[in-house]
């Protein structure tokens, strides 16, 4: 019988690590920025390009940056949710407008409701890139001294606004 | 025929339209200069697409691919070295942007492990074929190799 207990062992901690691999989602790679400065970027106004957003300007408050396309389809399944987030007022969301026609973007809002106190245009992907975008939608969680405290990658679900990203909002808030 | 021509005309116009749109923002269009296009790969080769994660960013043609091909080919020719750039790829996309992740705290397991396994594997081997050794029986009698010569011989002449 004791011969049998080493390869068992050897079995059930395989086991044990393929179960929790096989439940991962192999597309979403943790993100190096998460409690790092939100990097910085100073980019025009999707609906006014002559004025300018910068990161600076939205130090002091707990808001989502939620990467965003008028060409994304994920982004569709999100959008109610944004929209309800924004009319309840929770948390300020700012739109970062990811390699998208203008024209096109603003049509998207005025068809789905503008869920975004702002958006920004990131035309050629740039600030993306700065933020580790590799698939669109994603939302970052930042706190008031501008350091990315979460990032969503993909559509944001009821599931995670409820048991994730509204708590740490709340604390957030707290802090 | 003509459907494929009028395609590959698209995709001409289409490139032509893209790589005037990329002049403005690049320094130099990607074929015209060979030896950078060369070292622009030779970086590209290191790097995982996160879109698709079983391929290069020098083989990968999703949009990201081709937007950090663009960024590899502008810091080389700003002069950066092919480190800086890796560098810069790690602190936006993590240490899975690399093929060859670098040996750190998190990846110590991962670049030691496969040879901690196989030195264990070889520690139970030794063990095991030492403890067979012992088991062999001592040799035979005078007797018993007898009886043995004698079935041998059997054998032999039965085929």
């Amino acid at each position: 019988m004791k011969r049998y207990l080493l390869p068992l062992a050897v079995f059930l901690v395989m086991a044990g690590f393929l179960a929790v691999g096989l439940n991962r989602d192999p597309r979403e790679v943790p993100s190096p920025l998460v409690d790092k400065p939100a990097p910085a970027f100073n980019l025009p106004r999707l609906d006014a390009p002559e004025q300018m957003i910068s990161t600076q300007d939205l130090r002091g408050q707990v808001w989502l940056l939620n990467v965003w396309a008028s060409w994304c389809v994920a982004c569709r399944q999100e959008h109610p949710l944004l929209v309800d987030l924004a009319r309840a007022g929770t948390v300020k969301v700012y739109g970062l407008n990811y390699k998208d026609k203008r024209e096109d973007a603003i049509g998207m809002l005025r068809k789905t409701g503008d869920p975004y106190v702002k958006s920004v245009s990131d035309t050629e992907g740039l600030v993306g890139i700065d933020y580790g975008v590799y698939g669109v939608p994603e939302t970052f969680v930042i706190d008031k001294q501008g350091v990315i405290r979460y990032k969503q990658i993909g559509p944001i679900t009821p599931e995670a606004l409820r048991d994730t990203l509204l708590p740490l909002i709340k604390k957030l808030e707290a802090s | 025929m003509t459907r494929r021509w009028l395609i590959s005309v698209g995709l001409a116009a289409a490139a032509l339209l893209t790589s005037t749109a990329t002049l403005a923002t690049t320094a130099q269009p990607s074929a015209a200069d060979p030896a950078l296009e060369a070292r622009v790969m030779v970086v590209a080769e290191e790097l995982r697409c996160l879109v698709c994660q079983n391929e290069t960013i020098a083989a990968s043609h999703a949009d990201l691919a081709v937007d950090l091909r663009k960024q590899i080919r502008t810091k080389l020719s700003e002069g950066q070295s092919e480190r800086q750039i890796l560098d810069f790829m790690v602190e936006r996309y993590g240490d899975f942007v690399l093929y060859r992740p670098r040996l750190s705290a998190t990846t110590v397991l991962l670049w030691v492990g496969p040879f901690a396994l196989l030195l264990v594997a070889g520690v139970v081997m030794a063990r095991t074929i030492r403890a067979r050794k012992k088991q062999i029986p001592a040799a035979l009698s005078d007797a018993e190799s007898a009886r043995a010569r004698q079935l041998l011989a059997k054998t032999h002449s039965d085929s």
